[in-house]
């Protein structure tokens, strides 16, 4: 299972590397499919039908949008200025600077990665402190058969209520942001 | 579009359309609930704008209609939970109808109702976002 | 450990796309996939070797579950990033009549 997943994610990475690359456009968005549509066969390994069926319609709509903004524009990466004396040294100043930017910012976040992982068990061996509770009085407390829809209404319903106000703030802002004058 | 993807939208868009009313009635039952099949019934419809087009006039009628859709699935949402104050333990937001028999299609309380208000916010939500977007784009391009 | 690994790798390239990159759509992009790294690492958590998903049939006796608590947390996160997405793209679009350019750094001219 392990290496399963390990070849997944390795492929994932690499179309995620190759969409910020691309030169074009529109092959980047196509990239960007690859990660969401891999990420839909982990969720599948991993024994979750409900976050495959969400994510995998949840990414086509997302790559409808993105191709709707990007096809009217120029689809050309933005090209760098020709490289004269003056301007050469200063392009690659910038380039150093963001690889050392990013290098501190890994070291950084691989410091707190070390040690939220020092205390977690091998991939399998979870030990469910929490949701034992869950598991074993679920059904007959809320009465539903699929246990992540009882989590998700019942105990913990509050998550629920707040997710469906940010889509409708979500769907009032972007009204008022493509807002077309000329209402006779 | 082309007449081949015109036939297949007339075929098809219908199927997904009860599909995705299926994953959110069945949503205690089967993996899916009301996120999962609201996204698919607003796939459907915008499979059928992609696929007709339409003038600007008929789109801007579609979006209001489904802007007042999306308010509607939200109200009956927060009523359901604000009914609980009334019925049984008072306390907000509680599961206040009869539990049945793991297993049946009416069962589990309140939550199938939470399912369809929370499914029909979403697709009209999405809908929404979607023919806000089409609709810039043509009236900017003109 | 080698999977919480990868998924750390693919949280930095996210955040390399946000950091260093010109055009507007990258960044976009760049969000994207670091929220997809973040609900792969959850839903990893929560995996039991030999588990079954949580659904409870008829007739049956006690089998080995995956813990549903943190399917119920990416649940409600992929919608909201669905929220986000839109909302950046909704304002990328306007930038876009308004100056003609993606890039960032024509954009920014609050004088006057």
């Amino acid at each position: 299972m392990e290496i399963t997943l390990s070849i997944l994610i390795v492929f994932m990475i690499l179309g995620a590397i190759y969409a910020l690359y691309a030169k074009d456009l529109l092959s980047a968005l196509i990239s960007c499919g690859i990660v969401g549509y891999g990420l839909v066969i982990c969720f599948l390994l991993l024994q979750a039908p409900d976050l495959a069926i969400v994510q995998i319609v949840v990414e086509t709509i997302t790559l409808i949008i993105m191709v709707a903004v990007v096809l009217d524009s120029s689809r050309e990466e933005l090209k760098e200025k020709k490289a004269v004396d003056h301007g050469l040294f200063k392009v690659r100043l910038r380039n150093i600077i963001n690889v050392i930017l990013v290098i501190v910012c890994a070291l950084v976040l691989l410091y707190f990665f070390r040690e939220v992982t020092s205390t977690l068990e091998p991939l399998g061996e979870h030990v469910t402190r929490m949701s034992s509770a869950y598991i074993e009085n679920g059904a007959e407390q809320t009465g539903s058969a699929n246990l992540v829809t009882g989590v998700v209404f019942d105990f913990r319903g509050y998550d629920t209520l707040g997710e469906a106000t940010i889509l409708f703030t979500a769907v009032i802002g972007i009204l008022t942001i493509l807002r077309v004058k000329g209402r006779k | 579009m082309t007449p081949i993807v015109k036939k297949v939208t007339q075929l098809i868009a219908g199927l997904i359309f009860l599909y995705g009313i299926y994953i959110i009635a069945h949503g205690h039952l089967t993996p899916g609930g009301g996120f999962a099949g609201g996204a698919v019934i607003a796939g459907s419809f915008i499979l059928l704008v992609l696929a007709y087009g339409s003038d600007i006039l008929k789109l801007r009628k579609r979006e209001e209609g489904s802007s007042v859709v999306e308010s509607t699935g939200i109200f009956i949402f927060l009523a359901l939970a604000v009914a609980a104050l009334f019925i049984g333990t008072k306390i907000f937001f509680t599961n206040y109808l009869p539990k049945g028999i793991i297993g049946e299609l009416v069962s589990a309380g309140v939550i199938p109702l939470y399912n369809i208000a929370v499914g029909i916010e979403v697709a009209a939500a999405l809908f929404t976002i979607f023919l806000a977007l089409v609709i810039y784009k043509e009236e900017v391009s003109k | 450990m080698i999977t919480y690994l990868l998924c750390f790798v693919l949280f930095l390239v996210g955040l390399f796309g946000v950091l260093t990159k010109r055009n507007i759509i990258k960044i976009v992009i760049g969000l994207s996939i670091m929220e997809l790294s973040l609900f792969l690492f959850f839903t990893l958590i929560g995996y039991v070797d030999k588990g079954i998903a949580p659904i409870i049939v008829q007739n049956m006796t006690k089998a080995k579950f995956v813990d549903p608590l943190p399917q119920a947390i990416v649940l409600t996160a992929i919608v909201i990033g669905l929220a986000t997405n839109a909302m950046l793209l909704a304002i990328a679009i306007r930038l876009y009549k308004k100056y003609n350019t993606f890039d960032i750094r024509k954009i920014a001219n609050l004088k006057g």
